[in-house]
């Protein structure tokens, strides 16, 4: 924060204070630290973050990027609650003037607010979330129907940014170490109804293992928390659907 | 560490709803069985126990296991709808409806029992 | 835990319980009228091939409906995986089938 920052902030609100709990440790263990920053009418948790980071302890250590809501990085717990830090605001996410702020749940922890995405990035390739090319550079792009009911359902997936909100808002993945979550899930639902994917028997195979969609109980954390407000728990129904016809022996199709 | 957090909408209590209903039946189950197979050999003991149930405490607990049995099914039945059928959005509105009815029937029971 | 084959099986057997449950339930809400006695019961079943085939169906899909439930659940909340996990399923699909096909042998045969 720069000084005229500072100064407005101070005209606006020169008394007001947050508490704010901010998780420190790592892989070993760790414990809620207690900070006071000023409150302001108008900012982010991630603001709240960096505040303590460029003015209070240097030290703390937290991952962001774009600030925007484009890149999914600064996902973490939010009085309990998964949330893209650098889109939600304080004063939506505050109860009683008091703000607990956490790594994301369900992965291993770095360092203090940092999550260690891996275990959620190797789902997405075990749910076959990899593009399985149909045509080489030397043919025709493959045509794309906007309106058929398979880019529909392909298109409403999309928009995922990788933040693993989902996968922390999730208690299938909490208690199940094998289940491959509803990010990776969505991902291959959404590749699975992609025209220009050619893995859909690979992807069929891959959900349906130990780990896959069918371990899913739909408690709908995932769409419930969303940032983009997608719907994986629709996404892992499809994939339940699709493959229970393919169970049958019919042709899935949808 | 705030664990209920992430945990209050209405489709996870749905879930815990199903879960609760599902181990409590299958516990209920053997004791169940239990009680049905003296009919073969000791039916003076079950109609002793038959005659145990009527009191208002018991008959209260079987109102509850009826609700149980009837939520379990009717959200069982939302489940399968969600999984197999053309998606609908109406996911709430439907779990409630499943313990709206499951009440109902439960209550025809208890109607029926006193 | 709970690949395809389970899944189906769990599904399968509730979609048999569904009309059952219901049907069950209505037998309870007419049966439980005035108090129930061990004659009337077996007054209604005993020599009934029809009632032996809805308990005989309804006691072998709870106990393989139950058996998988109970089975995500001790995985999910007690941590119980592997084989044991596959003893405790199978285990409790057998204890259940066999309490369940005695009892309806009590108030059908």
């Amino acid at each position: 924060m720069n000084d005229t920052g500072l100064a407005v902030s101070n005209l606006a609100t020169a008394t007001e204070e947050l508490s704010v709990s901010v998780w420190r440790g790592d892989q070993s263990g760790g414990r809620f630290e207690q900070f006071t920053v000023p409150a302001r009418q108008n900012q982010t948790v991630l603001d709240v973050v960096a505040y303590v980071q460029q003015h209070i302890d240097p030290t703390l250590t937290y991952r962001f990027a774009c600030r925007v809501g484009m890149c999914g990085s600064c996902a973490m717990m939010v009085n309990g609650e998964p949330r893209w830090t650098c889109r939600t605001h304080v004063n939506n996410a505050t109860k009683e003037n008091r703000l607990e702020i956490a790594p994301l749940r369900n992965l291993p922890v770095i360092k203090d607010l940092a999550a260690d995405m891996d275990p959620f990035f190797d789902k997405w390739v075990g749910a076959e979330g990899v593009h399985h090319p149909s045509r080489s550079r030397h043919d025709p792009i493959a045509p794309i129907d906007p309106t058929s009911a398979h880019r529909i359902e392909a298109s409403e997936g999309i928009e995922c940014i990788n933040c693993a909100v989902c996968y922390a808002a999730c208690d299938t993945v909490a208690a199940n170490d094998d289940y491959l979550g509803p990010a990776a899930l969505q991902r291959a639902w959404t590749l699975y109804n992609d025209a220009k994917d050619d893995g859909r028997a690979a992807i069929l195979e891959a959900v349906s293992g130990k780990g896959g969609c069918h371990n899913c109980h739909s408690q709908g954390g995932c769409s419930h928390y969303c940032p983009n407000e997608l719907n994986p728990m629709k996404a892992i129904a499809g994939l339940k659907r699709a493959t229970t016809a393919s169970f049958f022996g019919r042709k899935g199709n949808s | 560490m705030n664990r209920l957090g992430h945990r209050k909408h209405g489709l996870w209590l749905a879930f815990a709803l199903h879960r609760i209903s599902g181990v409590a039946l299958a516990l209920f189950l053997p004791i169940h069985f239990y009680v049905l197979s003296l009919a073969l050999n000791q039916p003076e003991r079950l109609d002793g126990f038959l005659r145990w149930s009527e009191q208002p405490m018991v008959k209260a607990a079987e109102f509850g296991l009826v609700f149980l049995l009837a939520v379990h099914a009717f959200g069982g039945l939302r489940l399968m709808a969600l999984e197999w059928l053309p998606w609908t959005s109406a996911q709430k509105s439907l779990a409630a409806a499943a313990v709206a009815g499951a009440l109902f029937l439960a209550g025809g029971f208890l109607l029926s029992a006193i | 835990m709970l690949d395809i084959r389970l899944y189906m099986l769990q599904r399968i057997t509730a979609l048999i319980m569904a009309p059952l449950t219901l049907g069950h339930i209505a037998v309870m809400i007419y049966a439980v009228q005035g108090g129930l006695s061990a004659d009337e019961i077996l007054a209604r079943t005993q020599g009934s091939i029809w009632w032996m085939l809805f308990y005989g169906t309804f006691a072998i899909a709870v106990a393989l409906h139950g058996a998988i439930g109970l089975r995500v659940v001790v995985h999910e909340m007690l941590g119980l995986k592997g084989a044991a996990l596959s003893a405790f399923t199978w285990l409790v699909a057998a204890g259940l089938a066999a309490l369940g096909l005695y009892a309806v042998m009590a108030v059908t045969a």
